[in-house]
């Protein structure tokens, strides 16, 4: 028999114990892993809603939300006139609501903006998104809880628009929400001739450092950057991220006091034995190594449950009609080795006092404990 | 640390005092004892005379306050010493079995080869060995809870004796069983001793096996009172 079969055998024979203290950092894992991937999913879903075929987002200075970004319309015809730009496509985002839903999400574009293109048409065609017939284009979701009049409008804000189509998007976000022609949108929201991004696609051969250097040299108060720069730079995303680490860290926290109490009861439950075993031979280091050592597989078989737990969690939030493409849930290998690597040193962390304990204990005085 | 004590000399206690609660409760008081190699003694005396305490003290279980103890020439005051003592020279056997309840009867025995790093193999072999000299062969799968007392004594037995050591300390190792069953542990223990040439300090309170060991030596009030022939 070796220590970690000792280990283990102790495991086993308190199953209830085990079962409790791995339960601890199984939650701990699942609420980390099911956060840090719903809100990573949400914005990947983002992310696409920014990058339908271009490299680069062009947006004003120092915004804290793309919602406030101002960027001349202009400004993506200038781009288009550059070598090194191939095209360059104005969104305009907006917060619209309607009696039936008090926040949709509105996106302005421009007539030939190639992501309604990629949609599947359920009702009406490309042709009738123009700015003369004022004609919106609900994306599915948005259609199912926003009421479509019989005259075939709909009520937005103070007003009513003509729905030139519903269409299926594969991107939560524009599936819920509603495509205006750009002037349309500028001038219900009060944003003539601005934009709040543009999406811009560089010409071949050519390097987004020429994009960002003609930026700063011509509209210093306007910046842009490669989608993944974006990604990592860009606020919200960043509170995001930061927001679900923390969550799932804190949830940690009580795993730990979890483990923390779940090897606190091994050791006092059995001090006679770790008294025993110190006349058998074993030293401080290898009592401390054995509690270290169950506290570290009790948290990798929370780890192993949390895993599965969130993975079923997530499928079952994805297959929810209602939640139907804004749940986009990704746990990757990164999310997954950091949920590892915190359960471990939850398990560290949460046995230090129960083995500081169990290894200070003097053998003798330990017998006569009863 | 070794210090230098004559070759045949395995247990060597010198003027040693132990005292618990801050020095309220003094046990031993200055006990001197030397033990050669191969002799079977028997520490007799009445309840709190101090027996228990002197055995703690010889393995380094418990510290003194003052004096020198040693086994072999090596001191049990360091903590590294004491580690290695207890791994390879000594064995020790409580009036109560004291086997982990959660392992087997086997696993039990195999705490102090995994504790000195043995090999496996060669401690299954030793405990094969022992568990048939003992009579607890066929007992080695079950469980702790699963054992008579005799069992679980000479279990506590066969486990002192895993790594061989050159030391035995037992404290009242019959003191929790009935007539036969401390007839035969005792038996045991001595056969299995002598066999191998091994030296046992047993502490006792039954004088009649007190009688059957080399050398009996009284204890009272934390003194070594002298020897009983």
């Amino acid at each position: 028999m070796s220590l970690w079969r000792m280990i283990f055998t102790n495991l086993r024979r308190h199953r209830v114990r085990t079962g409790i203290g791995a339960a601890g950092i199984a939650l701990g894992v699942a609420t980390m892993l099911s956060v840090v991937g719903l809100l990573g999913g949400a914005v990947k879903m983002f992310e696409r809603i920014l990058r339908t075929d271009a490299e680069m987002v062009v947006f004003e200075k120092n915004v804290s939300d793309l919602f406030f970004s101002n960027v001349p319309v202009e400004l993506a015809a200038e781009l288009e006139k550059q070598p090194f730009v191939k095209e360059a496509r104005p969104v305009l985002f907006s917060i619209i609501s309607s009696p039936d839903r008090p926040i949709i999400t509105c996106f302005g574009i421009g007539e030939t903006d190639g992501r309604l293109k990629k949609g599947e048409w359920l009702k009406g065609s490309a042709k009738d998104f123009t700015a003369e017939s004022r004609g919106v284009v609900m994306g599915e979701r948005a259609a199912d809880f926003v009421k479509i009049q019989e005259d075939g409008t709909v009520e937005l804000g103070q007003e009513r628009y003509p729905v030139a189509g519903i269409v299926r998007l594969e991107n939560g976000f524009e599936n819920g929400g509603v495509f205006m022609p750009l002037a349309v949108c500028q001038k219900s929201f009060h944003k003539e001739g601005v934009c709040s991004v543009l999406s811009v696609a560089l010409a071949a051969g050519h390097e987004s450092s020429e994009v960002k250097e003609w930026m700063v040299a011509n509209h210093p108060r306007i910046t842009a950057l490669e989608n993944e720069e974006f990604s990592r730079s860009y606020s919200q995303f960043k509170i995001l991220k930061t927001t679900s680490w923390v969550v799932g860290g804190c949830a940690f926290l009580l795993g730990g006091l979890s483990v923390t109490n779940t090897m606190i009861l091994s050791v006092f439950g059995r001090i006679k034995d770790l008294a025993i075993a110190r006349v058998c031979g074993f030293s401080r280091g290898q009592i401390a190594g054995m509690i270290f050592g169950e506290s570290l597989l009790v948290s990798a078989i929370g780890t192993l449950a949390g895993w599965g737990l969130s993975a079923l969690g997530l499928y079952g939030l994805r297959a929810l009609p209602q939640l139907q493409g804004y749940i986009e849930p990704r746990i990757g290998w990164m999310e997954v080795a950091g949920a590892m690597g915190l359960a471990a040193i939850t398990a560290l962390g949460g046995a230090m006092y129960p083995a500081w304990y169990a290894a200070k204990l003097k053998p003798a005085q330990a017998l006569r404990f009863e | 640390m070794k210090i230098s004590t004559d070759m045949n000399t395995q247990v060597l206690v010198k003027d040693v005092w132990k005292s618990f609660d801050n020095g309220r409760i003094e046990v031993l008081k200055g006990v001197s004892l030397t033990v050669p190699k191969g002799e079977i003694v028997a520490l007799c005396g009445t309840s709190g005379c101090g027996k228990s305490t002197l055995l703690n003290v010889i393995s380094g279980l418990e510290e003194v306050d003052r004096g020198d103890v040693s086994i072999s020439g090596y001191d049990v005051v360091r903590e590294s010493t004491r580690v290695d003592l207890l791994r390879h020279h000594i064995g020790y056997v409580f009036q109560f079995h004291h086997l982990m309840p959660d392992l087997t009867l086997a696993e039990n025995c195999l705490v102090p080869v995994i504790a000195a790093g043995g090999s496996r193999a060669g401690a299954l072999e030793r405990l094969r060995e022992l568990a048939e000299a003992t009579g607890v062969a066929h007992r080695l799968g079950q469980r702790v809870k699963e054992l008579s007392g005799g069992e679980r004594q000479r279990g506590a037995l066969v486990r002192s004796l895993m790594n061989d050591p050159q030391l035995l300390l037992c404290d009242e190792p019959t003191g929790a069983l009935d007539e036969k069953n401390r007839e035969r542990v005792f038996e045991l223990l001595i056969e299995l001793v002598r066999a191998r040439g091994r030296t046992l300090v047993m502490a006792t309170h039954d004088l009649e096996l007190a009688r059957r060991c080399d050398r009996t030596v009284k204890m009272r009030d934390g003194r070594v009172e002298g020897e009983l022939i």
